[in-house]
C-alpha cells in the first residue's frame, strides 16, 4: 500500500516536471534553493491559554520555492498560518517578507504584503460568478462603479495570463471543487500574491485534480513564487515540494529537502517516533452472507434535486464495502436513507432479507444498524449531555438502563464506566460532558455507542475526519475488528487511502449514482479517480 | 364608468403602494447585507409620529417644513434600527427576537403611541401635507394623467430610489460588496470587506426608509395622527421582500399590487358599491399575504431564488 501511495507520488513528481521544464524555466528543481528569501520566520511563539500553540517556530521559504510544513493535527501549522496571515499577533519572534521586517495587524496587512492564503473550507460567494468573485473587495484603481462585463474580461484576461483555466461568467455553485479551488488561487494571484499559502489543498479533489493542482503550484513557483503547501500527506508532500519543514507538538522539529527523503522518515519525524507505514489488517478473508442490500434506491436531496439516483449494491457480513466519491455526490444521502434518516423515492432496502421501512430511524435500529455519522457533534452525539448519558441515547428503552419505569443512573454509569475502559476513552469519568472532550475520544464515545448494540450493519461517514494519527489508526482498527466478528461496514470517505486501506470492495459514487464496484486488491487508483470525475 | 373606477383603484393603489416601497427597499437592503429587521412596523410608526409632530409645530413654509419633516421620520427611524443593529450585530441576539421587540417597543401602545400623547397632536388634521405635482404638465392626458403624471414628490422620490437601490446592488462595488456580506461574510471579511460596518450601514438605512413609508402615512396619504395608524403595512412590507425574490423591481410590482388590495374595499366603499362586506376588502392584504408567502415557501420557488444564504445568521469571524 505504502509503495504503491509512494509511486504514485513520484509518477506525479515526474509528470509536474516535464511540462514546466519545457517552459523554458530551470529556477525550481526540486531540492534546490533558488532566489532570495521571500519568507523567514525566527522562533515565533504564539500562547493560548494553557497551551502553547507554536513554540518558537522557524522556517525559510525562497522566491521559488515550494515549501512544505507537514504536521499532525494540532501540531500548530493552523496557528503559524494564522500568524503569517496577520489574524494572530505574535507573541514573541519575528517575521521578515522579502528581507524586510514585518508586522501584521490584520489579514490586509499580510495582503498588501502580498500574502495570500487558499483555506481548506473554501470563502466563496456561491451565488455570484467567478469575475465577481475574483473582485470582490479589491478594486484598483479605486472605482465606484462596477461592470459585470468589464470585469469579466479583466478576469477572463487574468485567468489565460495564470493559466487558470475558467469561465468568468459561471457561477461558483456550479463548478466542481477542483475548479472553485482554482478560482480562489486565481483571486490571488489577480491580487499579485508573491507567496500563496494552501491549507490542505487536495482534500477535497480527485487525484486527477489534485495532479493539476501540483501542476499549477510548479508553475507558480516556476515564476518566482512561493508556495507554502500545508499538508499531513506524504505521497503529496515528496511529489510537490522542495522543502519541508516539520511541525510537531507545537515546535518546528527540522527542514529537510525532498530529494533524499522518504515517507517513512518524513512520517518518523512528524510522529516523533519509529513508525511502520504497514496497512491495517483487512476484513475477514470469507465474507459471509449479504446483509445490506440496496435494490433501485432514489432519494432527493435537501433542495429537493435527486441526490441517489437507481442505487444498487450489497454488502455481506465481515466485509468493508467502501464508497469512494467527491464530496456532495450522495454518499450523505446514501448514509441517511440506509439508517432511515431520509426517505426514499423509489427502490428496497433490505437488512438480511427484512424490508427497512422507509424513513424510519427506530426501525433501522431495531433492524441492526448502527451509524457513525459524518457530523459527529451534530448528528452523532449530544455534546451537552454526559458520556453516560450519551452511551444510552440509543438503549435507553431497553431494559438495561432501567430500574423499574424510570432510568437508573447507576446502571447507566456502570455501562458507561465498562464503555470508557473498552473503547479506551480519554475522560475523567461517566459524567464529563462530551464537549469538554477531545475529538478523537468523541469518537470513542460515538464508536462505543453504537458497537456496543451488537449491529449487523456499521454505516461509517468520514469515520477520521479531524483526528490526529493516534487516533485514526484506533478508529480503523475497530473498523476491521467489526467487521471481522461479522458485521457487513459501509465505509463512507473522501480519503482514498483509507478507502484503499481498508475496504474490501470498493464502489465510487458520482452524481448520486454507482459508477463502478471494484475489488480493493489490485483496483487501481487512476482509474478510481476518473470515475470519481464521472469520466470512466 | 367601469374605467373610472380603475383608474381610481388604481391611482388609490400607488398612494397605498408607496409606503410599501419605501419601507420594503429599506428591508430589502438590510436582508441583503443578512440582517433579518421585524422591526419595520415600530420603525414606521416611529417615522408616522414624529413625521407629524415635526409638521403640526414647526412653522415656516411647507416645502420647508415638510423637508424637516421627513428628515426627522428618517432619523426615528434609524434611531429604533441602531437598536436592532446594537442588539442583532453586537451583540449578536437573535435577529427575531430584537426585531419582535423594536416593534413592540416602538410600535402600537408602544413609544409611538406615547409620543403621540405626550405631545398632543392625536385626532387633528394636518396644517401641512404633500400635494399632488402636475409632472411636465401631462396632469390631464388620459388614463395616465391622473395615475402617473399627477403624483406627490414623495411617490417620485420613491421611484427614483427604486432605480437608485437597482443601480447600487448590481453596478456599484459597495452593491457588490452588499450582496457578497449577505451570501458568505467569512467570504467577504476574508477579502478585507467590513462586515459589520455594512451590516449597520445597511439595517440604518433600512430603518430611514421604513420610517419615511411611516412618514407618508401621516404627511401624505392622510395628514392625521392615530394609534397604530400603519395597521399592519410593515409586516407586509417584510413579506414583500421575500415574494419578490429579494430583487427591488419585483418588489415595485408587489407593492402596487398590495396597494391595488388595499384601495379596493375604501374606493368601492365611497362609490356605494358593495358586493362583498367591506371586512373582507379590509383583510384582503392580509389574506394576499399569507397566500404570497405561502406560494413564495412552495417547491417551484424552494430552489430559493434570491434568500441571502446568511439572513438571520449573526457573523462571528471564526479565529481556529
Amino acid at each position: 500500500m505504502t509503495d504503491s501511495a509512494l509511486d504514485a507520488g513520484g509518477d506525479q513528481a515526474a509528470q509536474v516536471a516535464g511540462p514546466h521544464q519545457a517552459s523554458g524555466s530551470s529556477a525550481s528543481a526540486p531540492g534546490a534553493m533558488p532566489g532570495a528569501l521571500a519568507v523567514q520566520a525566527v522562533d515565533m511563539t504564539k500562547r493560548f491559554p494553557g497551551v502553547v500553540a507554536n513554540d518558537h517556530v522557524s522556517f525559510e521559504a525562497a522566491e521559488g520555492e515550494v515549501h512544505a510544513l507537514l504536521g499532525e493535527n494540532g501540531a500548530g501549522k493552523t496557528t503559524l498560518c494564522n500568524l503569517l496571515m496577520g489574524l494572530y499577533r505574535p507573541d514573541e519572534g519575528k517575521l521578515s517578507i522579502s528581507g524586510r521586517a514585518v508586522r501584521f495587524h490584520s489579514p490586509k496587512d499580510a495582503q498588501d504584503a502580498g500574502i495570500f492564503m487558499v483555506h481548506q473550507h473554501l470563502r466563496l460567494v456561491d451565488s455570484m460568478t467567478v469575475a465577481e468573485n475574483v473582485v470582490l473587495g479589491w478594486s484598483k484603481p479605486r472605482r465606484l462603479r462596477f461592470s459585470p462585463r468589464k470585469v469579466e474580461k479583466a478576469v477572463a484576461e487574468a485567468a489565460e495570463r495564470f493559466q487558470m483555466p475558467v469561465d468568468p461568467k459561471a457561477r461558483i455553485w456550479q463548478l466542481s471543487l477542483g475548479e472553485r479551488q482554482r478560482v480562489e488561487i486565481l483571486k490571488a494571484l489577480y491580487r499579485g500574491a508573491k507567496i500563496l499559502i494552501l491549507d490542505e489543498p487536495t482534500t477535497v479533489l480527485t487525484p486527477q485534480e489534485a495532479e493539476q493542482l501540483f501542476s499549477s503550484v510548479r508553475d507558480m513557483a516556476a515564476d518566482g513564487r512561493t508556495v507554502i503547501f500545508i499538508s499531513h500527506k506524504l505521497p503529496e508532500v515528496l511529489a510537490v515540494a522542495d522543502r519541508v519543514t516539520i511541525l510537531r507538538q507545537g515546535r518546528s522539529i527540522t527542514t529537510v529537502p525532498t530529494a533524499g527523503t522518504d515517507a517513512e522518515h518524513l512520517a518518523g519525524l512528524m510522529v516523533g517516533r519509529e513508525v511502520s507505514l504497514e496497512a491495517t489488517a483487512k476484513g475477514s478473508e470469507e465474507p459471509g452472507p449479504v446483509v445490506l442490500e440496496l435494490a433501485g434506491v432514489s432519494a432527493r436531496g435537501d433542495l429537493g434535486t435527486e441526490a441517489l439516483k437507481t442505487v444498487t449494491f450489497d454488502v455481506r457480513a465481515g466485509e468493508i464495502l467502501g464508497i469512494a466519491g467527491v464530496a456532495g455526490n450522495g454518499q450523505r444521502e446514501l448514509a441517511e436513507v440506509i439508517t432511515g434518516l431520509r426517505g426514499t423515492t423509489a427502490g428496497e432496502i433490505r437488512i438480511g432479507g427484512t424490508r427497512l421501512p422507509m424513513g424510519d430511524p427506530r426501525a433501522a435500529i431495531d433492524l441492526g444498524i448502527a451509524y457513525v455519522p459524518e457530523d459527529r457533534m451534530g448528528t452523532g452525539i449530544s455534546p451537552n449531555l454526559s458520556i453516560a448519558e450519551n452511551l444510552m441515547l440509543k438503549s435507553y428503552r431497553g431494559k438495561t438502563m432501567r430500574s423499574g419505569p424510570v432510568l437508573s443512573n447507576r446502571k447507566a454509569n456502570a455501562n458507561a464506566r465498562e464503555m470508557i475502559k473498552r473503547f479506551d476513552v480519554r475522560a475523567p469519568g461517566p459524567r464529563t460532558l462530551v464537549r469538554q472532550l477531545s475529538g478523537g475520544n468523541i469518537q470513542k464515545v460515538l464508536l462505543a455507542r453504537e458497537l456496543s448494540s451488537e449491529p449487523r450493519v456499521v454505516v461509517a461517514a468520514s469515520p477520521t475526519r479531524g483526528l490526529d494519527v493516534g487516533a485514526t489508526q484506533y478508529v480503523r482498527q475497530v473498523l476491521v475488528e467489526t467487521a471481522q466478528h461479522g458485521v457487513a461496514v459501509l465505509m463512507v470517505s473522501e480519503d482514498l487511502d483509507e478507502i484503499f486501506e481498508l475496504s474490501d470492495r470498493i464502489a465510487v459514487f458520482y452524481n448520486g449514482k454507482v459508477v463502478g464496484i471494484v475489488p480493493a486488491a489490485g483496483a487501481n487508483r487512476q482509474q478510481i479517480g476518473l470515475m470519481m470525475a464521472g469520466a470512466a | 364608468m367601469n374605467s373610472n373606477i380603475v383608474i381610481a383603484v388604481l391611482v388609490s393603489a400607488i398612494g397605498f403602494g408607496t409606503p410599501l416601497v419605501l419601507a420594503g427597499l429599506g428591508e430589502l437592503l438590510a436582508e441583503r447585507s443578512g440582517v433579518l429587521n421585524l422591526g419595520v412596523e415600530g420603525m414606521m410608526l416611529m417615522g408616522a409620529v414624529t413625521a407629524f409632530f415635526v409638521s403640526q409645530k414647526t412653522h415656516g413654509p411647507t416645502a420647508l417644513v415638510l423637508l424637516l419633516a421627513v428628515l426627522a421620520s428618517m432619523v426615528a427611524g434609524s434611531a429604533m434600527a441602531l437598536i436592532h443593529a446594537v442588539l442583532s450585530i453586537t451583540i449578536r441576539v437573535n435577529q427575531i427576537v430584537s426585531g419582535l421587540a423594536v416593534t413592540i417597543f416602538a410600535g402600537i401602545i408602544g413609544l409611538s403611541s406615547y409620543l403621540g400623547q405626550v405631545w398632543n397632536i392625536g385626532g387633528v388634521a394636518g396644517h401641512h401635507q404633500f400635494n399632488g405635482i402636475d409632472l411636465f404638465g401631462l396632469q390631464n392626458l388620459p388614463i395616465v394623467g391622473p395615475i402617473i403624471f399627477s403624483e406627490d414628490a414623495f411617490v417620485y422620490a420613491s421611484w427614483v430610489l427604486v432605480l437608485a437601490v437597482l443601480y447600487y446592488l448590481y453596478r456599484t462595488r459597495p452593491g457588490l460588496y452588499l450582496r457578497a456580506v449577505g451570501e458568505n461574510p467569512a467570504a467577504a471579511d476574508a477579502m478585507g470587506i467590513n462586515v459589520t460596518a455594512y451590516r449597520y450601514v445597511h439595517t440604518l438605512i433600512g430603518g430611514a426608509l421604513a420610517g419615511l413609508g411611516g412618514a407618508y402615512f401621516t404627511l401624505a396619504l392622510a395628514p392625521i395622527w392615530t394609534d397604530g395608524l400603519t395597521a399592519g403595512f410593515g409586516w407586509i412590507a417584510i413579506a414583500l421582500v421575500i415574494f419578490a425574490f429579494w430583487r427591488p423591481d419585483l418588489l415595485v410590482l408587489g407593492a402596487y399590487l398590495f396597494g391595488i388590495f388595499s384601495a379596493l374595499g375604501p374606493t368601492l366603499e365611497t362609490r356605494g358599491i358593495t358586493v362583498l362586506p367591506s371586512e373582507f376588502y379590509s383583510a384582503l392584504p392580509f389574506l394576499m399575504t399569507v397566500i404570497a408567502l405561502a406560494a413564495a415557501s412552495t417547491s417551484w420557488a424552494n430552489r430559493r431564488v434570491g434568500t441571502p444564504a446568511s439572513l438571520g445568521i449573526p457573523y462571528t469571524r471564526e479565529e481556529g
